[in-house]
């Protein structure tokens, strides 16, 4: 009770709203391309789509396996948070970079080992385990933060009043906790409502399948758009759906200190599961695709076609090109995250919303709107490196709002009101104070940018200059006709990239409690 | 601190990534032809690399799967940047073409390639051919006891035994064949017993081939060449699917793969030259070594051990009428496939 911690300001400084309106407007290309495209079509066509039998199937697998991965990923990120932040363990760093790891693994590649091994996977538990394992970190480490910034001084006076365990953790913690868990398993639903290379290779039918073949078969865009429209429905629902929780949340964390004593948890008998949890994440989500991926390579016959030179290429492209997707990401999303930090009201909601729904959409769809908006607004720039760093910061900007709009959270009012009582403009404030404090924050939303990124494959198809290829591409063209053996090492290349960014994003975590102990 | 620095180094970063872009631009004085290719790199790229050094004309090559790059220049419209559309599948050219992005293939190009196998109205051309072909497990299966047409596959004995991908092109005009060969009736008691019989859908025809290949299913409905192609990777001898072709019937047909000149090159001189050698003798024999894919051109041999293209042709067939593959989608909407 020491800080007055994200109370919303009185005023809503106008220049923040504008910055956040043209954010969202260009956040929100795809949504309004799919809704133009609807609205053009051909309404009979556009009802046949919603005759066919196997639609109510696709929409209730989508919504079952966003459903399911989501509470996975809450139930096993979760406890692995609180291990990482608050237990007493040895090989902190280690325990929190493999937590970290599942996040180098693009879903298509993780299925694909998995498959390799197992060629009977198929259908929904397949994809849902797939899926879940690789989805844990969104949640686990924004959580794991809360953790390591929160106190446990409410759980320890629920303790001394005769509460258990359990109990005083419910009652202390997790209100301080919740917002994370919320903002992870959105990024989890609305990932997993998007994705198509996970759930296609175990033949698990779901809307995205549908929207595939809207344009492999039928070549129609009017059809693609009109499931995507479906899609997109559900995003809105998650979307809205995680603001009431958190609106609720928010009203209930006032009561809770945000700095305090943090009581270490000793494991003892608890140590032999807790090491389990932490080593079966990464082993599902990684180790075990990696290790069958390679043994392919022994085993293959094309190896010899591996070039070096080319490798090189495509991993300065992949480097060159997330990093500038990352940038446009967090500027993007650096007005949204920070308007719905500071500031409450159904225009401020409306905003956040809308900077989200665009995860939810496969990358096919949004490749194609901004191939539109590209050749309408700068031709001149179509298929050069910088639309397609735009396109990256457009997918994944939803990606870097929560954990910008929790760094800001968490930056005292009362610093900024001290340097504007000092004759500081606010833009100056916010620059010499909120950022400064909030920097391991926003780096952490452009390094998650990047990773994702990295792994996108759809849309850099499309949008990339001719000839320019990125891990995924090169990966892509390999499975593409079985020539797996020579698709390896351009995989464990990716994942190694990608590794990079994972890793300091775990650590970027530990910093930002660093941070928070130098304020407090 | 470290923040800082990252941002930096991002923000540097991508300055490099732009100023990369400026780099990529070819040179005033060199030709450059831009080509979409719905193929792999791997398969068209050295045919490619050929053409460069015999015409000299620089080819900027886009590759990416057909369906993505069909839709890509369906959303380009006329501001596409491709003069050629090299194409995996019939379909995607016909939507081109009725969209009114291509150009006519010039007369004497569109005589080399014989009937039935490129579009009637010279709207594209035929590149190279892949049969229709049922791949079985050989560990469980002697080829006697595959069916010699797809009219079994309903039976109870294959129940739950049968991969296919339901919303791929070339097993959708194999639907079309079906309706047009045997008639309506009878194709729709197909697609209705097929669906009945606990089919394995999959996303295309590579997976299908590998759950046969695994031995998760005992038949796969799939196009000939996919089983070249892994059996190039993993060695003829260790593949445990086998190719059964289908002589005369609906499920043995010939799909074409193409290539379409785009209307804003209807008079580039380029454009003509590289479909021109897509349908030479060189590039043929290219496509039958490399990809073992079928000549369309007259004259040169089919792959080895292939059953010739003859016999696997029925004149009675005119894949290229694409309402009717509008139908087959129907059908197989209506009984819950797609």
């Amino acid at each position: 009770m020491t800080d007055r911690v994200a109370t919303p300001s009185p005023r809503r400084p106008w220049g923040l709203v504008a910055a956040s309106l043209v954010a969202v407007a260009l956040a929100a290309i795809p949504v309004i391309h799919l809704v133009v495209r609807v609205l053009s079509a051909d309404p009979a066509e556009l009802a046949a789509v919603f005759d066919r039998p196997r639609i109510p199937l696709l929409v209730g697998n989508s919504v079952l396996l966003a459903a399911s991965v989501t509470l996975t990923a809450v139930v096993l990120g979760v406890p692995s948070a609180f291990l990482l932040a608050r237990a007493r363990l040895r090989w902190r760093g280690m325990w929190a970079v493999l937590a970290a790891l599942p996040l180098a693994m693009p879903s298509y590649l993780a299925a694909y080992g998995w498959l390799a091994w197992q060629p009977s996977m198929k259908g929904f538990w397949a994809a849902w385990l797939v899926l879940s394992f690789v989805s844990v970190p969104y949640v686990t480490l924004p959580v794991a933060a809360a953790l390591r910034i929160g106190s446990t001084g409410l759980d320890d006076v629920a303790r001394t009043l005769g509460r258990g365990p359990l109990g005083s953790f419910m009652l202390g913690t997790w209100p301080q906790i919740r917002p994370a868990v919320l903002a992870g398993a959105l990024l989890v639903c609305l990932y997993t409502l998007s994705d198509f290379g996970g759930v296609a290779l175990f033949r698990f039918p779901v809307l995205t399948t549908a929207i595939q073949q809207a344009y492999s078969a039928s070549f129609s865009r009017d059809e693609a758009a009109v499931l995507a429209v479906l899609l997109v429905s559900l995003a809105l629902l998650v979307v809205l759906g995680e603001q009431v929780a958190r609106g609720r949340a928010a009203r209930r964390i006032q009561a809770a200190p945000a700095v305090g004593r943090r009581r270490m948890v000793r494991l003892g008998r608890w140590t032999a599961p807790a090491v389990a949890l932490l080593l079966l994440v990464p082993a599902v989500a990684v180790v075990v695709p990696v290790a069958v991926l390679l043994a392919r390579v022994l085993t293959a016959e094309t190896l010899q076609a591996f070039d070096p030179g080319e490798l090189g290429r495509a991993l300065a492209n992949t480097v060159l090109l997330s990093a500038g997707g990352a940038v446009v990401a967090v500027l993007l999303a650096l007005p949204i995250g920070v308007l719905a930090a500071r500031h409450r009201g159904r225009l401020v909601r409306a905003v956040e919303s809308a900077g989200y729904l665009a995860l939810g959409l496969p990358g096919i769809v949004v490749g194609l709107s901004l191939v539109f908006f590209s050749l309408s607004v700068m031709p001149a720039l179509y298929q050069t490196a910088l639309v397609l760093a735009f396109a990256y910061g457009v997918l994944f900007m939803p990606k870097a709002i929560g954990s910008i709009r929790s760094a800001t959270a968490q930056v005292p009012t009362s610093l900024e009101d001290v340097s504007r009582t000092l004759g500081n403009s606010r833009a100056r404030t916010w620059w010499t104070v909120t950022a400064r404090l909030a920097r391991p924050g926003i780096f952490a939303a452009a390094l998650l940018a990047a990773v994702s990124a990295m792994k996108e494959l759809p849309a850099t198809l499309m949008l990339r200059p001719t000839g320019t290829d990125t891990l995924a591409v090169e990966l892509w063209q390999r499975t593409d006709i079985s020539a797996y053996g020579a698709a390896a090492p351009y995989a464990v290349a990716l994942l190694l990239v990608a590794a990079v960014p994972a890793f300091l994003l775990s650590d970027a975590r530990a910093g930002r409690e660093a941070t928070r102990e130098a304020i407090a | 601190m470290r923040a800082r620095r990252g941002l930096a180094l991002a923000g540097g970063l991508t300055a490099a990534a732009l100023a990369l872009t400026g780099c990529t631009a070819p040179a005033d004085d060199e030709e450059t032809l831009t080509v979409y290719v719905g193929r792999a790199e791997s398969l068209v790229g050295p045919l490619i690399e050929q053409f460069e050094e015999e015409s000299g004309i620089r080819v900027e090559a886009r590759y990416a799967a057909t369906p993505e790059l069909a839709a890509l220049v369906l959303e380009e419209g006329d501001r596409t940047p491709a003069e050629v559309f090299l194409s995996q599948d019939a379909g995607a050219l016909g939507a081109l073409a009725d969209a009114g992005l291509v150009a006519p293939i010039p007369a004497d190009l569109a005589d080399l390639i014989p009937d039935g196998f490129t579009s009637q109205d010279d709207s594209w051309i035929g590149v190279t051919g892949r049969a229709r072909v049922i791949a079985y497990d050989g560990e469980q299966l002697a080829e006697e006891d595959v069916p010699d047409t797809v009219d079994d596959l309903t039976a109870d004995e294959w129940r739950g035994e049968v991969a296919f991908a339901p919303g791929n092109a070339s097993f959708q005009s194999f639907i079309t064949a079906l309706r047009v060969l045997e008639g309506e009736d009878a194709a729709a008691e197909w697609v209705a017993g097929m669906a009945g019989n606990d089919p394995e859908l999959t996303e295309n025809n590579l997976a299908s081939l590998d759950l046969v290949n695994s031995g998760q299913v005992q038949l796969g409905l799939i196009n000939h060449y996919y089983w070249f192609r892994q059996a190039a990777e993993v060695g003829a001898e260790n593949m445990r699917a086998q190719l059964k072709f289908l002589p005369g019937d609906p499920g043995g047909i010939v799909n074409v793969t193409g290539a379409a000149i785009m209307q804003g090159a209807e008079d580039d001189a380029a454009a003509r030259a590289f479909v021109e050698f897509l349908v030479s003798e060189q590039a043929q024999r290219y496509f039958v070594e490399e990809t073992f894919e079928y000549p369309l051109l007259p004259g040169v041999d089919a792959p080895e051990g292939l059953p010739a293209i003859e016999s696997l042709v029925n004149p009675g067939l005119d894949l290229s009428d694409l309402d009717s593959v509008g139908e087959s989608q129907r059908l197989l909407a209506d009984n819950g496939l797609i």
